[in-house]
């Protein structure tokens, strides 16, 4: 965990009242809709469908059971006692009045939690790995860097208005679960020859009406020299990125249109001139960052406790401990993910009960921590093995038990229709659905890793782009009409889906996908290949074929 | 928010109401013929042509205290009763359409 100093808590309050006083003068008429849009925004209030949606930080996805009390005692209190959380490590609140929002956000101000920048043409969160710290072979914590650049962008008056939103995701491991190549910039955290930390930049990936995956910019950049190389990107940016059309001023858009040969020497000179000295890390800065983070007094513990070996006899145990716990660099620990996508089920919802319980049981199995996934599912990061067998009973009770993790029901879906004013078409129905069509464990074991992924408009919330199965919601003449794209994925291996077709009306959705799965399994060369492998080694005729030959 | 320049452009096919959310809360509003705004459809005030559609939306983007983001929304009317004209004013109207967590 990461204790903020005294500056962040003088800094969270003071913009509590400042936002306090500026709710308090539009609802007295004192600042009217367009001079007051821009303020809730750099608040994370939008103007939903149905309501005020309220967007709150979880920087690097790390929450301490306090904060998620917090966040529990929000939905109660000031929504309807729920929470969405995002595949931005966000949660959001859909009911939320205007005039109590500053109650809400200085509830969370007690325990650290704000939500600047979590809208508007700012740095937003930035991401990282849910592992971050525990996932064994990472290079190092890459929250200490995300802490890094949070801190730097935070309020920085020359990142307050770019032309667009600006996305950074980190990850210190060989398989990214961090998404890194779909963001603005994305940063793989390495070591040299030398054995030196730095990075490798990536810069211009993102999804939204015209996908990129993200490319290499740099493929080391000293850890030191890590705040100037993105300061120097951002100025670059910022200098020319379009602000005259909104659909072309992100930066995957410039580089795209400079290419990335004269985009980064286009950087290069602006580091240059920089002479990166003021903004060059010291040791010293980067350990003072470190020592903030907290890491639990771990026990030495057995690597297979007989509390674990005698609840092997149970299946059903066996069954989510094989799909829901990870292995933890520290020996006799695990990382256990919590599944938030129970069947039937809006994918990332949780009730404030649901996160008082996870608060509680991270409390007596995980240190006090929990960590949210961009997949849009919790962790526990530090659990013994031995607690394995009673933290589980204890999650199926609560319905965040479910064996789906990275199954076919574990689907990434945007709100959609239902609740997001830019939506065409609903998109947790259509989860919803899926969810009970492959409510069988032992037929979605067998289907195997299958990532479905659905946004409710072209914006790409559910980055369907890069789901194994992307799923795209679109109007065709007041109906609801889906898209449907394949091999897609977002992992290190990163690339966009392929359109299999025409779109489909929204009651056959589950139809078709039922087909491409049924496709996929008369297809695939052996049980191991992934869904994802067989496209590639096949192509999409295949399962075109299968979707739209009897349609 | 709907702009002046946009509203000259609006047409309408049909019965029409003006929509909003109201500024303290959020709540799902409609203009009423009274002037001011109602959380039943039913109490909305129903317009048949552009020019009544362009004048109930400029009265409604005026009033910017009361609700926000106002726009015309289609509706039908069946029976004497006013309905959602498509299946966003439905959501909007009636809730969302799935299941939530039990609480």
């Amino acid at each position: 965990m990461y204790a903020y100093d005294e500056l962040d808590r003088t800094l969270i309050n003071e913009r509590v009242s400042e936002f306090r006083d500026q709710v308090k003068r539009r609802l007295a008429g004192e600042l009217t809709e367009d001079e007051f849009k821009i303020l809730r925004l750099q608040n994370g209030v939008y103007l939903q469908l149905h309501a005020y949606m309220f967007r709150v930080a979880i920087p690097y996805g790390t929450l301490s059971s306090k904060q998620l009390r917090a966040l529990a005692r929000v939905a109660r209190r000031y929504d309807r006692g729920y929470g969405h959380f995002t595949t931005r490590q966000n949660i959001q609140y859909n009911w939320i009045k205007l005039a109590e929002l500053p109650d809400a956000l200085a509830e969370l101000a007690e325990v650290g939690i704000h939500a600047m920048q979590t809208s508007g043409n700012n740095m937003r969160n930035v991401t990282s790995d849910q592992w971050a710290g525990v996932a064994p072979g990472e290079v190092e914590d890459p929250r200490i860097w995300s802490e890094i650049l949070r801190q730097h962008t935070t309020l920085h008056p020359e990142f307050s208005f770019l032309p667009r939103k600006f996305k950074i995701a980190i990850t210190a491991s060989e398989h990214d679960r961090a998404a890194i190549k779909i963001h603005d910039i994305g940063l793989r955290l390495h070591k040299n020859a030398d054995g030196e930390t730095g990075f490798e930049v990536l810069v211009g990936g993102g999804l939204g009406r015209t996908p990129f995956i993200a490319k290499t910019i740099k493929p080391f950049v000293h850890g030191r020299d890590i705040l100037s190389y993105v300061e120097a990107i951002l100025r670059v940016y910022n200098q020319y990125g379009r602000r005259d059309n909104i659909y072309k001023a992100r930066i995957k858009i410039l580089v795209h249109e400079l290419g990335i040969e004269k985009f980064a020497k286009e950087v290069d000179e602006e580091w240059k001139q920089m002479g990166h000295s003021a903004l060059t890390l010291d040791h010293s800065a980067i350990e003072e960052v470190r020592s903030r983070f907290s890491y639990p007094a771990y026990e030495k513990l057995p690597h297979m406790p007989d509390e674990l070996k005698q609840a092997a006899a149970d299946p059903l145990f066996e069954r989510w401990r094989k799909n829901s716990v990870a292995p933890h660099k520290v020996q006799g620990y695990s990382i256990v993910t919590l599944s938030l996508k129970p069947v039937g089920g809006p994918p990332g919802d949780a009730t404030a009960d649901q996160m008082d319980a996870v608060a509680d049981l991270a409390d007596k199995y995980s240190f006090g921590e929990i960590r949210v996934g961009h997949e849009q599912n919790l962790a526990l990061p530090h659990v013994a093995k031995r607690d394995l067998p009673q933290l589980w009973r204890a999650l199926d009770r609560l319905g965040l038990a479910t064996p789906n993790v990275n199954l076919v029901t574990d689907i990434i879906a945007c709100p959609g229709l239902d609740y997001c004013s830019l939506a065409n078409a609903r998109s947790i129905p259509i989860a919803q659905e899926l969810t009970r069509r492959f409510a069988n464990h032992d037929t979605s074991d067998m289907i195997g890793r299958l990532h479905i992924n659905i946004s409710g408009c072209i914006n790409a919330c559910g980055h369907h782009h890069v789901g194994h199965i992307g799923i795209l919601g679109v109007e065709k003449n007041g109906e609801e009409f889906y898209q449907i794209t394949i091999g897609g994925r977002a992992d290190e291996n990163a690339q966009m889906g392929v359109l299999i077709g025409p779109a489909v009306p929204y009651a056959e959705v589950a139809d078709v996908i039922e087909d491409i799965v049924e496709a996929y399994l008369a297809l695939r060369d052996r049980p191991e290949e992934l869904f994802v492998d067989t496209v590639k080694r096949l192509g999409v005729e295949p399962f075109k074929e299968r979707v739209y030959a009897t349609r | 928010m709907t702009s002046p320049l946009e509203q000259k452009k609006i047409r309408i096919a049909g019965p029409s109401v003006v929509t909003a959310n109201r500024t303290w809360d959020g709540a799902v509003v409609w203009r009423t013929a009274q002037k001011g705004w109602s959380t039943a459809l039913s109490e909305a005030a129903i317009v048949n042509t552009s020019d009544d559609a362009r004048a109930l939306l400029a009265e409604s983007v005026a009033d910017d205290v009361g609700a926000v983001g106002a726009y015309i929304a289609p509706v039908e009317l069946k029976g004497g009763a006013i309905k959602p004209g498509n299946l966003r004013e439905h959501i909007r109207s009636k809730g969302v359409t799935i299941d939530l967590l039990p609480a």
